[in-house]
């Protein structure tokens, strides 16, 4: 059985929004404290980046099994103005806006599956999964 | 329009974070405690962030810059009450929250202020015993 | 095979035969471990599985044994093999248990069908594939058992090899003995940065004289714990590094830079309680 649910990113609200519905499937999904912990901020992270940098768009957050295994998975996208260079964009402090740079770079490292598909001018799709 | 709460006590300035702080909040919160500190001439800031469930790159460059603002109107900063899973969780994504200082509780926190306060000040009260 | 088995109503009428053989088999068999079972719990175990066994026979027949009817077979099934494999069992003792069914069966039928070849044959396939499914199931849920003695040592290990001590006011330490994998070291972190709240510690000395070998990936958790502890305003100290130690972590680029480090646990203690604001002295004779 996999859970669903889909969320509109568009404002600082709907960040928060986000977090909550993370934390809630989460504990759900049986994750330890500082597990919770990692999943929460890079769901936090990404859903910056959707608003700041991708003019809004939505998140889909996801119970999934494999082999046996549970894990949460967020997708993060958006029809903004994509990334031209994906590997650039990867790296620790490099940023266009005025952030840290760390919330993509970061977001990896917070996770165990990390996968982005952007384009200039065709959005940007991010899905991260953690597995417990 | 929703605020965080800050506390005087004598020269200094407490914040406890309560909530699930979005993006503004944080903003309206920098821009609240440069404000007070200039008006109380407080000589530290306290911000208690043990109920916060996680810190993340926004929150991380708040508190810094919080923490480099003040040290320019001559006042300390200290974050107090850092979660073991919110703190694993920034070393991971790497954020080092360089420029402030940390401490386990608040009368840890405050045991810091007072040993920062600049000797040599006008004061009228006593000073603790060290 | 078409021809509903007659193996169902058999052994309902068999059931003390069958019983008093497969005894015998498993008595007269090497395997039986007296040391480990008694005779007196093997008859408990075995009678409640053969009645078991013909309840669910006679419910659902040979042909599977993943029915609803066979649940509760499944389940004592299950909880036999578990046992054993706590107990100490070998693989081949375990299933013994299932397969020395097989030859009072095969003497039942043999002795019922002798005039009937045809029959006869098609009852020894039935009883055939009907052990075997259940061997096979005993020996899944073996492993299952000893895969679940292994955890349950691996996080008794874990939790004995973690002991976070305090040893004086605001100061903990965390002797660290044996090999350090990555995921042990994530537990030793977590525990010891909750360790840190709890007691309100200033200072928590990381000793690593009992660690023979220090990797990358180690001394990275290790310098993550430092930061992390920090970022709670508490400082570590590691110590107890071996001068071979020293030499690879160097090797590796490893420098530990910006971490009080100190080669003896004395010597950490004594700069915990600088940090702490205490300070030992000699008592004047």
């Amino acid at each position: 059985m996999t859970r669903h649910e889909k969320i509109e990113v568009r404002s600082s609200d709907d960040v928060v929004k986000v977090r909550q519905r993370v934390r809630a499937l989460a504990v759900e999904a049986g994750f330890s404290l500082v597990d919770q912990t990692k999943i929460i901020t890079a769901a936090s992270e990404l859903a910056r980046n959707t608003v700041n940098y991708g003019g809004g768009g939505h998140a889909i957050v996801s119970l999934v099994k494999s082999n046996g295994r549970t894990g949460l998975r967020l997708v993060f996208e958006d029809r903004g103005p994509g990334i031209t260079d994906i590997e650039l964009a990867m790296q620790d402090g490099y940023s266009t806006g005025a952030g840290l740079g760390l919330g993509l770079s970061g977001s990896r490292r917070l996770m165990h599956e990390f996968e982005i598909d952007s384009a200039p001018g065709q959005g940007t799709k991010v899905t991260v999964t953690r597995w417990r | 329009m929703e605020k965080i709460p800050i506390l005087k006590m004598g020269r200094f300035l407490l914040v406890s974070i309560q909530v699930d702080m979005h993006d503004r909040l944080a903003m309206t919160l920098q821009e609240d405690l440069t404000d007070r500190i200039v008006k109380e001439n407080a000589r530290g800031v306290l911000i208690d962030i043990s109920s916060m469930e996680i810190v993340d790159s926004f929150i991380g460059r708040m508190l810094g810059s919080i923490a480099s603002m003040s040290r320019m109107l001559n006042a300390e900063t200290v974050v107090v009450g850092m979660q073991p899973a919110v703190a694993i969780t920034m070393v991971e994504l790497g954020l080092s929250l360089s420029g402030v200082r940390t401490a386990l509780d608040v009368e840890k926190g405050m045991e810091i202020l007072h040993r920062f306060r600049q000797p040599g000040e006008e004061e009228t009260d006593i000073d603790d015993q060290a | 095979m078409s021809t509903k088995s007659n193996l169902p109503g058999l052994v309902r009428r068999y059931e003390k035969e069958i019983f008093k053989d497969w005894m015998k088999e498993q008595l007269a068999d090497f395997s039986l471990r007296a040391d480990l079972i008694s005779e007196t719990e093997l008859r408990g175990q075995s009678a409640q599985f053969l009645e078991t066994f013909r309840e669910a026979l006679e419910a659902d027949g040979p042909a599977s044994i993943k029915g609803r009817s066979w649940d509760e077979l499944r389940t004592s099934l299950e909880e036999i093999s578990k046992s054993r494999a706590r107990l100490g069992f070998s693989p081949s003792e375990t299933a013994t248990f299932v397969f020395s069914l097989k030859q009072p069966l095969f003497a039942l039928v043999q002795k019922e069908y002798e005039s009937d070849p045809k029959v006869l044959s098609a009852e020894l396939w039935t009883i055939n594939l009907l052990i075997d499914k259940l061997g096979i199931f005993t020996m899944e849920c073996f492993h299952k058992g000893r895969e679940e003695v292994i955890k349950r040592q691996q996080d008794e290990m874990l939790e004995l090899s973690t002991p976070v001590v305090k040893i004086w006011d605001q100061i903990l330490a965390l002797p660290l003995i044996g090999t350090l994998d990555s995921a042990r070291t994530q537990v030793v972190m977590e525990s010891l940065l909750q360790e840190i709240v709890q007691t309100s510690s200033m200072v928590a000395i990381i000793d690593i004289t009992g660690v023979p070998m220090v990797d990358t990936l180690v001394a990275q958790h290790l310098i993550k714990t430092v930061s992390a502890a920090r970022l709670m305003g508490a400082e570590c100290i590691i110590s107890g590094i071996r001068p071979q130690i020293a030499q690879t972590m160097v090797h590796l680029g490893v420098t530990f830079s910006d971490i009080a480090t100190k080669a003896t646990l004395a010597d950490a203690i004594r700069s915990a309680f600088a940090a702490v604001g205490c300070r030992v002295v000699r008592r004047e004779k």
